[in-house]
């Protein structure tokens, strides 16, 4: 479904990932886990199209067509998602408005039917369950006011909406409480199937207890340092991040700052 | 310069003295009257050397020959039925070229509130003493040369009374329709709206054109709301793109009455409002918000003035303004808290949106002190649409000008969510929408 091959990426001219190799089949669930600054987020903001990073190097192949030829709104339409760890607040739209407004498109888009208010209504409400939403959050403005623990839910209540191929979670278990965390993981396990796959970005092995990862990649200097099942994560949980940055630097994977 | 001003000056006094003939009055609007254009003959109209007048040039409005003319308009209740609401489809009080058409008029549910034109108010036992205590009272035509002229040229209007403890649950409209039949029409709208204590209403102000002639509309609105009265008021400007409009809306607020504005301005091809409240009893609160759209060749500007003149008021302002390709908007909010005005709680914020490199805003808020024990605020801002915002649009599958244009709706719509009319909010989304050429519908 999806293939990084030797990805590099920098933000204001600053190299943030420096060869990213990453193989993703359909119903695969890979975590990339990592300490702060080593790309993690720059791979999913990467992934999703954002502007302010500019790909140096490298390509992504997303079912067989290069990603990276594709504005933002083109990847979401063809089925990427990434679940934003600190989620746009829209004032004056409507949950239910932007969220009709993206399923429409995206259905335009594959040439599928488009659905009317009271139909879309419908629908919603259905996968609102899956976050265990009430209604009065479509009549609100996106994420107007929503405490972070809303935020996280709207966040994959539109995934579940839009149905991705693949979602990218970027930090999503980040502000969550223990009651949150389980609503937001439970939901996400609802989405996962043999059809779609999933890459959970995550700084702690926490959320990993929830969602339970195929493959667990780390992340250290804007490459892939280490890579295995899930009980990396484990390991990581137990020894920090420290054993791995040096294991990197004494082999000399990384390459020198600039 | 000096036969220039001179030129539009005799034009108006020509018009004034044939009024006087054709609409004899009593003696005191009679003195009113006059007075009036004395002032507007020294006066003039304003100038940008006039620091309220700064950002607004009137020179082209000043040399076209607007007139008003003294035949009316033959227009059928065809003409002006699109113009109402649901709501108000059967309280909507029709004003042609600022005269009070009661043919036009739809009043079988006014719910208790009167409604007249305010010449026969004027004569009529029951309501001269109101109108003689209030009119001309809040909108001052001593300093200001365009309400004196429309002063000058009283001859109709609307008086509308909210009886004491009337409580109404249904809106009234007033239309002022600009027939558009012939071009230089000058028109001269006067509303007189006395709220009595204790009452409650919904009053919609709704400016609409019929043709596309240019045309000159300058009104003046006095809103009296009386102790323990509440009022929400909601001004619709959607004249058309030639259009000159000039207003002027007075109010004043008794002991423990609220009252509610907002004001939305799409419409004309150079709009000037000005609004004033006046705080003069304890315990009063005002809400004055407002949107502009402009877009190209239209300009519009707000002046506001809220004088908390006494303590424990609250005021509380929101202006909103969109602007594309060419247009200019201007912004000057005054707040004053006076001495003595303690406990006076009063925040003002103005933001503007800038779609296009051409648009221009010239925004001042300003907040006058002299009290002690205050809370005060105010703000401005102008700038783009959020980037940020934009992408999560975009990662959502939201195309960018789709997104675009669903984030200025989003910022119109934090002004248009405050009217208490949903059918206006709806015609307001749409309006707002078209304007945007967008393919967004309502959901």
């Amino acid at each position: 479904m999806l293939e990084i091959r030797n990805l590099h990426a920098a933000i204001d001219g600053k190299e943030i990932l420096r060869g990213i190799n990453l193989t993703v089949k359909k119903g695969e669930v890979h975590a990339i886990m990592g300490p702060n600054g080593s790309g993690k987020s720059t791979l999913a903001k990467v992934l999703a199209g954002h502007p302010d990073y500019v790909v140096t190097a490298g390509e992504v192949i997303f079912e067989g067509r290069n990603l990276l030829e594709m504005a933002p709104d083109v990847r979401a339409r063809e089925g990427i998602f990434m679940a934003f760890q600190y989620p746009i607040e829209v004032p004056g739209v409507s949950n239910a408005q932007f969220l009709r407004l993206a399923y429409n498109e995206k259905q335009k888009h594959l040439g599928r039917e488009e659905l009317d208010p009271l139909e879309f209504k419908d629908l919603l409400k259905e996968r609102a369950k899956v976050v265990e939403m009430e209604a009065s959050f479509m009549t609100r403005s996106v994420n107007e006011g929503f405490s972070g623990g809303e935020k996280k839910r709207n966040e994959i209540l539109q995934m579940a909406v839009l149905e991705p191929k693949l979602a990218v979670l970027d930090e999503t278990d980040s502000g969550l409480d223990i009651d949150a965390l389980r609503v937001v993981a439970g939901g996400v396990n609802q989405l996962q199937g043999p059809e779609n796959a999933m890459i959970v970005v995550t700084h702690y092995q926490r959320l990993l207890n929830y969602i339970v990862p195929d493959f667990v990649h780390v992340l250290a200097n804007g490459r892939i340092a280490r890579e295995g099942g899930k009980e990396l994560a484990l390991e990581l949980e137990e020894k920090g991040y420290d054993w791995i940055k040096t294991e990197n630097q004494g082999s000399g994977a990384v390459a020198p700052a600039n | 310069m000096v036969t220039e001003l001179a030129k539009p000056e005799n034009k108006y006094q020509q018009a004034f003295r044939a009024l006087k003939e054709v609409k004899p009055t009593v003696a005191w609007v009679e003195l009113v009257r006059e007075s009036a254009m004395d002032r507007f003959e020294l006066l003039g109209f304003p100038t940008v050397h006039d620091e309220e007048w700064k950002y607004t040039n009137l020179a082209s409005l000043a040399k076209e020959d607007f007139l008003p003319l003294a035949q009316q308009s033959e227009l059928t209740s065809a003409d002006v039925a699109g113009f109402s609401f649901p709501e108000t489809s059967a309280s909507n009080v029709v004003l042609v070229d600022g005269l009070l058409r009661t043919d036009l008029s739809q009043t079988k549910n006014l719910a208790g509130i009167v409604v007249v034109d305010l010449f026969d108010a004027i004569a009529d036992a029951r309501y001269s003493k109101l109108v003689r205590n209030y009119l001309a009272r809040n909108a001052n035509y001593h300093d200001k040369g365009l309400t004196a002229l429309n002063t000058a040229f009283l001859q109709s209007g609307v008086f509308v009374l909210i009886p004491k403890n009337v409580k109404s649950e249904s809106p009234l409209q007033i239309t002022c329709v600009a027939s558009g039949a012939e071009a230089g029409r000058a028109s001269f709208p006067r509303l007189l709206i006395v709220a009595e204590e204790n009452s409650s209403a919904q009053l919609v102000e709704s400016y609409v054109s019929l043709g596309n002639q240019a045309y000159f509309t300058n009104v003046v609105v006095e809103v009296v709301v009386q102790d323990g009265a509440r009022l929400e008021h909601t001004r619709l400007q959607q004249e058309n793109a030639q259009a000159f409009q000039v207003a002027s809306t007075s109010v004043e607020l008794g002991r423990g009455s609220s009252y509610n504005s907002t004001a939305i301005n799409l419409g004309a091809k150079l709009a000037r409002h000005d609004i004033s409240v006046v705080m003069n009893h304890e315990g009063a609160e005002c809400w004055v918000d407002g949107l502009y759209v402009v877009g190209e060749n239209q300009h519009t500007d707000t002046h506001s003035v809220i004088d908390h003149q006494q303590a424990y008021c609250n005021s509380h302002q929101l202006y909103k303004g969109i602007l594309d390709a060419n247009g200019r908007a201007v912004f000057n909010g005054k707040v004053f808290v006076r001495e003595g005005a303690q406990k006076t709680d009063a925040l003002q914020t103005n933001k503007n949106l800038l779609l296009s490199p051409q648009a221009r805003v010239d925004t001042k808020p300003q907040l006058e002190i002299y009290a002690d024990d205050v809370k005060c605020a105010h703000g401005a801002a102008i700038g783009q649409l959020d980037q940020d915002q934009l992408f999560y649009l975009e990662a959502r599958g939201i195309n960018p000008e789709l997104g675009k244009s669903l984030l200025t709706y989003g910022f119109a719509e934090e002004v248009i969510e405050k009217i208490g009319i949903e059918s206006i909010r709806t015609e307001l989304d749409k309006a707002v929408m078209s304007r945007l050429h967008t393919r967004l519908e309502q959901s």
